[in-house]
């Protein structure tokens, strides 16, 4: 009977994994009573604000922060840098000031006086030229602002691209959008006399304690973080920043509990961005329509860094014989980047399979057919090609591709579609597991992980519920706190795989000592014992309830501990490839794309939760619909400020703009018995290319560089 | 947002209203003394305004009478998060664009954000706080989990407000009306296909607009 291994169910045979089931928190979050750090209120809490410098690049000559102080309603002041300082970026921080309430601070914010000698900036991320002509100083001294990030070579480019049947040139181009998180950066700070208890939103409730140790001089076992809820990241909340220690510190002066959380404009100017990159390709294949050469030279920005896009994905996915790539940084006055949903992979895969699709135009074949001739190229082909089908047959490729321009129109609306694939890893993170089996049937678990959205209460009670055969409402989760056993940062799509493997082996083997109890107390054979719909079966013949069972482990809870998941034990994979195809509206008077409809296939190994699996590629689709359509920072040359840093001018698309959403896991048995792999980046990632695709399609030229706004569409058309 | 006449007349203070009282009431042809009420209630309301000195309130927020002291410029949403705790109203977007701050007043949704909280004295002020308690779940709750119309949560408070109001004056709406009515709330993690379908199930749960 039952053989004592570690493992998932085979498919098919599970009653709660894989099912679509709701989160267990979610009328907590519908209801608003989910308690995020902006939200932690604690009578006495003031509200602290920062000041920040206004200009892209300065000095600040001098800074009076004593009628702040005597402002009505101010409690603290913390300045937080000094006189002489540069500042390289608009919105770095100065001066924190905490108050009984927002507009006390905001009337102390008013009354510090600060003065800076502003000094030239730059800010122009596709300006390549002009970077390199900038006269820029830092600290006094000339600084060279562009910076070579080296080049990647195979085969023989030049070579392969004289004897390429067709070759194709072509600019495109990614801007910086930023995380936005709806939840702005920030936290709750209160002393304990020598400890430190912090509400802070963060993807990192059990890495971030260390952090508050060498600015506040605090022991780090007196630092505990608490995160039950947090109001978005998707990459930008791992670490403790200069704005928590100002509130830790503000919170000491006054012996107060202290919120300081970010307004929308420091938030998207200083708070993380996804690095910009434009490219200059050159792209040949044979008459077959085989890719043989690529060669690009990409530059962009990551702000103060000077980083673009990473040269390993470049180009993303497919790996022709003969390749160049160069890369070349640009130092901006802008923000500094964060990782942003799938770091480098969508700004890779929007320059590649657009210049692939443009090639693919040229050589006169349909591009599902020319991606298809290729696939021997990618990683994995034997994913790309049955997800190419699929995506195919719920798109309705065959009937809606046209060669490019020549589709039907209605009126000054054209339709047009496009297709692109994507990879990403999302193997697990190292996270550890206290459980315990309560001798009235409950089960407990403690792991200091976060829920960023995923649904990892969810998942990791989905975990228990299924092994031990009860119903998710007797498994009780704890997350969000580092004083729980360690687990992983939630990013890279690390979570569900990295909770559910270890607490599903530390689960099935509480369940195996139960069933020893079990076993000699009833007289049965503990091998042929399983756990079903709240009893202990042996084959068709109940022994016991789970009750019964669980009373067994004596007075106290059956508590066990269980460490990272490890690859042998087929709980877990990584590595998932993904198909999307969009069909898009263009009106050619007013260049206004329209989303009619995406289609998203994913690869994700076993399918964990299918309602909220699902929910994260909606999510993901709908993220790339912004950053293709509407989405981007936009830097005012002129005075080097981040002029559309608010929600209005910032475009999201809303509730109407998004059309139909189509998503499909790819989950053959093959696939189902790798276990689980993560899924918050790779839906992201194809999106850009797609859309680009989708329009290039539709209109006959290539709007090069995304987001493909109205206006980037109306050139395009004129200039073709 | 206009508002309708009850709210007009209520006791809260608006600009509307003080506007109606120093000019209309001059020129109005009713009893001098109605006029000379009118006029002093107005000038009573104006001088409130004037000093930024805090003032005790009166809100009535879930069906309860809460008082409060905040200054005149304290919006609704801060006087909600940080006065009354009700924070399912969030501080987003600071300026009326991104609906995370949606409260119901008088069965409407309104961003919180930009109501003075003196302004809606004396009107319904209703919260997502209020849509669930271990007795009583509304619908549109039930259907945003059904239909997993959120992720980080963030916005959902407001989503689901919008919602409420949307559904209260529209029920029976269509998918269509749902794309339409709902383009004032913003959702980052890309929420809106489950809040699509949420909106529209909670529309169909409603009872004909005049029928039962």
């Amino acid at each position: 009977m039952a053989e004592r291994k570690v493992g998932w169910e085979p498919q098919g045979q599970h009653t709660i994994v894989g099912k679509e089931v709701q989160r267990t928190d979610g009328k907590q979050k519908a209801s608003g009573q989910a308690k995020y750090s902006n939200d932690a209120n604690p009578p006495g809490t003031l509200y602290a604000k920062l000041l920040t410098c206004p200009h892209a690049h300065a000095k600040l000559v001098s800074l009076d922060v004593e009628q702040a102080k005597a402002v009505k309603g101010v409690k603290a002041v913390q300045v937080m840098a000094e006189v002489g300082q540069e500042f390289r970026y608009e919105g770095w921080p100065i001066v924190a000031i905490a108050a009984e309430r927002r507009e006390y601070a905001e009337d102390g914010l008013r009354a510090i006086v600060a003065k800076f000698e502003v000094l030239p900036h730059f800010v122009d991320e596709a300006d390549l030229k002009g970077a390199e002509a900038a006269e820029i100083t830092d600290g006094g001294m000339a600084v060279k602002l562009t910076k070579s990030l080296g080049t990647q070579k195979k085969g023989d480019v030049e070579a392969a691209l004289k004897e390429a049947k067709h070759v194709h040139k072509g600019h495109y181009g990614v801007t910086t959008i930023t995380h936005m998180c709806l939840e702005t950066h920030g936290s709750h700070a209160t002393w304990d006399g020598d400890k430190l208890n912090v509400e802070l939103s963060t993807q990192n409730v059990s890495g971030t304690a260390g952090q508050y140790v060498k600015p506040l001089g605090v022991d780090a076992a007196n630092v505990s973080i608490h995160c039950d809820f947090i109001g978005g990241g998707f990459g930008s909340k791992f670490a403790v920043d200069e704005w928590d220690v100002a509130c830790a510190k503000l919170a000491k002066t006054t012996g107060k509990p202290v919120r300081l959380m970010l307004d929308r404009a420091t938030e998207m100017q200083i708070a993380g961005n996804r690095p910009s990159a434009f490219v200059d390709v050159t792209v040949g294949c044979d008459a077959d329509g085989k890719i043989t050469a690529w060669d690009s030279h990409h530059w962009g920005t990551n702000g103060p860094k000077g980083g673009t896009v990473a040269l390993t994905v470049t180009p993303y996915v497919f790996n022709p014989p003969n390749k160049t790539s160069t890369a070349t940084g640009i130092i901006t006055h802008c923000g500094p980047d964060r990782a942003w949903r799938a770091p480098n992979h969508p700004q890779a895969c929007a320059y590649t399979d657009t210049a692939l699709d443009d090639l693919a135009a040229k050589a006169g074949i349909d591009c599902l057919s020319f991606f298809q001739k290729n696939l021997d190229l990618t990683n994995l082909p034997n994913i790309y090609g049955p997800e190419l089908e699929i995506a195919a047959k719920l798109m309705d490729w065959k009937a809606k591709w046209h060669p490019r321009g020549q589709g039907a129109a209605k009126g000054s609306v054209k339709y047009g579609v496009g297709l692109a694939l994507h990879t990403w890893g999302g193997g697990p993170h190292q996270s550890n597991v206290l459980l315990k089996v309560h001798p009235d049937g409950t089960v407990e678990i403690l792991m200091g992980s976060q829920d960023i959205g995923t649904g990892t209460r969810t998942c990791i009670a989905m975990v228990a519920a299924e092994t031990f055969g009860i119903p998710l409402s007797s498994v009780k989760v704890n997350i969000g706190s580092n004083k729980y056993p360690q687990a992983g940062p939630s990013g890279g799509s690390t979570t569900i795989g990295g909770v559910s493997g270890p607490t599903r082996r530390t689960s099935q083997q509480a369940l195996w000592k139960i069933f020893d109890l079990v076993a000699a107390k009833y007289n049965v054979d503990a091998a042929t014992l399983a756990a079903k719909a709240g009893k202990i079966v042996s084959g068709a013949k109940e022994i016991c309830t789970w009750q019964q069972a669980a009373s067994l482990v004596g007075p106290m809870a059956l508590e066990l501990t269980g460490g990272p998941v490890t690859e042998e034990e087929g709980l877990t994979s990584k590595q998932v490839g993904g198909v999307q195809m969009a069909e898009v509206a263009v009106d050619t008077e007013t260049g206004i794309v329209r989303m009619v409809k995406m289609v998203a296939v994913q690869d994700i190994g076993l399918v964990f939760n299918r309602l909220l699996a699902r929910s994260q590629v909606y999510g993901a689709l709908i993220m790339g619909i912004a950053y293709s359509l509407s989405e981007e920072r936009i830097m005012d040359n002129k005075t080097g400020k981040f002029i559309n840093a608010n929600t209005v001018d910032y475009k999201l698309p809303r509730i109407g703009d998004i059309g139909d959403l189509v998503v499909e896991f790819y989950e053959p048995e093959s696939e189902y018995k790798r276990g689980v792999v993560g899924l918050g980046e790779p839906p992201v990632i194809a999106p850009g290319a797609a859309i680009s695709n989708a329009v290039a399609n539709a209109i006959g030229v290539r709007v090069p560089v995304l987001p493909l706004t109205p206006k980037r569409v109306l050139d395009a058309l004129r200039k073709a | 947002m206009d508002r309708d006449q009850a709210t007009r007349n209520g006791p809260g203070f608006n600009r509307r209203d003080f506007l109606k009282g120093s000019g209309a009431a001059v020129a109005a042809t009713a009893m001098a003394t109605a006029a000379a009420e009118q006029q002093a209630a107005a000038q009573q309301q104006a001088a409130k305004l004037a000093p930024a000195a805090p003032q005790t309130i009166t809100l009535n927020v879930n069906g309860v009478d809460k008082k409060l002291t905040v200054e005149p410029r304290v919006v609704l949403m801060d006087a909600l998060r940080d006065d009354l705790n009700l924070t399912g109203c969030k501080d987003v977007c600071d300026r009326a664009n991104c609906g995370a701050c949606t409260v119901l007043i008088n069965g409407r949704p309104v961003y919180s954000c930009t109501r003075f909280a003196i302004d809606v004295e004396g009107q319904k002020i209703v919260t997502a706080e209020s849509l669930h308690s271990p007795e009583k779940t509304d619908t549109v709750i039930e259907k945003f989990c059904e239909h997993d119309g959120m992720q980080c949560g963030f916005c959902t408070p407001g989503f689901v407000m919008a919602v409420r109001g949307f559904c209260n004056a529209k029920p029976k709406a269509t998918l269509d009306d749902c794309r339409k009515g709902l383009g004032g709330n913003i959702c980052r993690c890309g929420t809106y296909a489950g809040v699509l379908q949420a909106a529209f199930d909670t529309a169909q749960a409603m009872p004909a607009k005049g029928g039962a």
